[in-house]
């Protein structure tokens, strides 16, 4: 009889424990997923590392009006991309902090419709990490149609820490055919035309 | 053999179930769903070790010479995933099952029909991550790790891995909590928590890490799974995620698992070195308190899998002295071992040649562990073979080993023989010898930069890859030796005595070797010289 107690006891205890347990394995499952929203408030509060970087990365730099910076620009396009590619402005004084536009013009010579993306370089690369770019074109996909022809913006900023021992900094871009993305578009243009007509 | 007649179990309750399911199927037997695991294992570490004869044959020499740069990735993904998931981990599930009960005194686990379902959903597991091989697209070729974005590229092996996964969660945290009621309801009376054998303090550790880590992996890979199919961003950079979130809930997952994969062993030499030094187990306390140190540590460390991927400085600060703090509970359970041995009369059966190769050569990969730690030292070994060194010294000479010496430990009480000592002898010799052939120059070539995960190499580092794989089929015939040297003792093995080893103490060896099918139905009353560690003074 008290043995019969004490198996129900055990039994009771074991199934208490039972349900402690998963209620711990759902706790920790939910935490997973809670990770996510943790660790945008880490990154964003406690280590003030933004995850994205915004266009408002310009805020906080001071002009150095004591100080100038040439900026040359250069612009070439891949043999596989039938398109001219030059820049408006071969070269640029500038203050470091402050924010400026520079103008590139691009044109489709081919007969069909093409998307292209720019790749941006910088040289001397030490001073890479010192130009900000806060709109470039280089940032999307470029679709001109046949004979088409656009202007297109880049707004930067020196960086004020540029090392004192660069005094020029090169633009360089280099426009390539993005083939798949052309062949998507011409795939869809196809399907989009009514087949009577 | 041994007659069933003893203090500690009624003859009525030992007739075993008839016919193969019933017996092995529907089986709710400690005894027997640990030999299930056991088996399952054993099987999971030959097609393991199958995949990773791949690996180690393709790179044997530089250039391409026998599969397809994917199906090496393949390869290194499922060897990881089966090694881990199929053979490690079961197998320890399985000497907790065989063993847990019997060290404290219980009739069986506390829940044995959820005993059968944490078993008997793991072949389900691995049929759909085999499976995967056989599908449209191949298996999963990311790494075990599954970072996205690569992991969730490729076939619907990418569903099947997940639920794999899922299945194979679900199967370690119904088994880890069998355990911890186990251990914490169903103790006989006498046998207090600071009694318990270090292998069932080291269990039970284990069980709260799993329960606590495996459901946040399972959010992990749930979480792949919505984006690949169901459109979610949770990590995916375009759609406003983040990669390297995942890689911060993989490896909180990830270090606390790495430690379920070696916490049970040291509870397992703990046991060893002291029947075979003749001595209690010096620091008994200290041991468990180091234990849970290492477990509570182990959740605050990830970070240095990752050091790599642009922290803030004093994050890697921070993951760097916390990681190498886990250094210390780790040198005081080597110290305790080799104090054990200090002054004691040893013999070298087998079990103790594998524990003390544990000790051994498990403190050489805790010293790599230690390099890898640096931040500024593991800017250049991340993602090298110095890591896949690290980890191998960690989770064969340290895990695979111990579970290698349990088995050869606590055979006698399973099957009531002996195995042919002098073959075992050859066993560890052969395996102690072709594992470092195997694994020791790949630090070597880590520390020359040849990276991890890559089917080819510059010809640099031939040499040491030719005698790296020389090492790995070395290794290959290890299994069958095993095999060959447990099927032996099974059918002509020389009757064992209850206790089988001179010097070992617990309940374990106080019932008839074969153990009985059911023991301690009643709950034996416990001597203080039954116990397994002398320090009974507390």
């Amino acid at each position: 009889m008290a043995d019969d107690r004490a198996a129900g006891d055990a039994i009771q205890r074991n199934q208490r424990l039972l349900t402690r347990a998963l209620l711990v394995c759902g706790a920790m499952f939910l935490f997973g997923f809670a990770c996510v929203p943790l660790y945008r408030i880490a990154c964003e509060h406690v280590f003030r590392n933004k995850i994205y970087n915004t266009a408002d990365s310009a805020k906080g730099f001071s002009v150095d009006e004591s100080r100038w910076v040439t900026v040359q620009f250069v612009g070439n396009v891949n043999s596989q991309l039938d398109w001219s590619f030059a820049p408006e402005q071969v070269t640029m004084r500038v203050h470091p902090g402050a924010v400026n536009d520079a103008w590139y013009d691009a044109a489709n010579k081919a007969q069909t419709a093409i998307v292209g993306n720019a790749v941006p370089s910088i040289a001397p690369s030490q001073g890479s990490p010192y130009f900000n770019k806060i709109e470039c074109f280089c940032f999307t996909e470029q679709v001109l149609k046949p004979g088409e022809s656009r202007r297109m913006p880049v707004k930067f900023v020196v960086d004020p820490k540029l090392p004192k021992t660069i005094d020029t900094l090169t633009l360089s871009y280099t426009f390539y055919n993005n083939r798949p993305a052309t062949k998507k578009l011409a795939d869809h243009t196809q399907a989009a035309q009514p087949p009577n007509s | 053999m041994t007659t069933h007649a003893t203090a500690h179990h009624d003859d009525h309750h030992d007739d075993k179930p008839h016919g193969f399911l019933h017996r092995w199927v529907y089986s709710t037997n400690h005894k027997d769903i640990g030999t299930l695991y056991l088996i399952f294992s054993f099987i999971m570490v030959c097609i393991g070790a199958a995949f990773s004869g791949v690996i180690r044959t393709e790179l044997m020499k530089p250039g391409l010479q026998f599969v397809q740069p994917y199906f090496f990735n393949e390869m290194t993904t499922m060897h990881g995933l089966v090694m881990i998931f199929g053979a490690i981990m079961p197998s320890f599930v399985g000497l907790a099952n065989w063993m847990i009960p019997m060290m404290i005194g219980a009739p069986d686990m506390a829940l044995p029909r959820m005993n059968n379902w944490s078993f008997w959903i793991l072949p389900f597991a691995f049929c759909l991550l085999l499976g995967t091989l056989f599908v449209p697209g191949g298996a999963p070729a990311g790494g075990w790790t599954m970072y996205p974005p690569l992991s969730i590229q490729g076939g619907d092996s990418v569903a099947m891995m997940v639920f794999a996964i899922h299945l194979m969660g679900i199967s370690s945290i119904m088994g880890s909590i069998n355990i911890i009621a186990t251990i914490l309801n169903m103790r006989a009376p006498g046998m207090d928590l600071l009694k318990m054998p270090v292998f069932v303090w080291s269990w039970l550790i284990t069980a709260f890490l799993l329960i606590a880590v495996m459901p946040v992996l399972a959010g992990a890979v749930t979480m792949l799974l919505t984006d690949r199919y169901f459109g979610t961003s949770f990590f995916n950079a375009a759609g406003g995620g983040d990669p390297v979130m995942y890689q911060h809930i993989f490896w909180f997952f990830g270090h606390p698992e790495v430690y379920i994969m070696i916490l049970p062993a040291f509870g397992i030499i703990s046991e060893i070195v002291p029947t075979f030094s003749r001595k209690p187990l010096f620091g008994y306390q200290a041991m468990v308190y180091a234990l849970a140190s290492i477990a509570f540590l182990s959740f605050i460390v990830w970070g240095h899998h990752m050091f790599t991927v642009g922290m803030p400085l004093g994050g890697e600060l921070y993951f760097m002295f916390a990681t190498m703090l886990i250094a210390i509970p780790t040198g005081v359970k080597v110290f305790n071992w080799v104090s054990t041995m200090w002054g004691g009369s040893l013999t070298f059966e087998a079990p103790m040649l594998w524990a003390i190769a544990f000790i051994v050569l498990f403190t050489i990969g805790g010293f790599s562990g230690v390099m890898l730690a640096l931040v500024p030292a593991d800017f250049q070994y991340q993602d090298t073979y110095f890591v896949v060194a690290h980890f191998h010294y960690v989770l064969v000479t340290g895990a695979l080993f111990a579970i290698i010496g349990a088995i050869y430990y606590w055979w006698p009480k399973w099957t009531g023989r002996m195995y042919n000592e002098t073959w075992a002898k050859v066993h560890f010799w052969w395996s102690a010898v072709f594992v470092n052939v195997l694994f020791f120059p790949q630090h070597f070539l880590g520390l020359a930069g040849m990276p991890r995960r890559i089917p080819d190499y510059n010809v640099a580092f031939a040499d040491w890859n030719f005698v790296s794989t020389i090492g790995a089929y070395g290794m290959y015939l290890t299994p069958f030796m095993f095999f060959f040297i447990l099927w032996h003792s099974k059918k002509h093995g020389a009757p064992a005595a209850a206790r089988a080893w001179e010097g070992a103490h617990g309940l374990e060896w106080t019932v008839p070797s074969p153990a009985p099918f059911h023991t301690f139905s009643t709950p034996p009353v416990i001597r203080d010289e039954d116990l397994a560690h002398g320090d009974v003074s507390h």
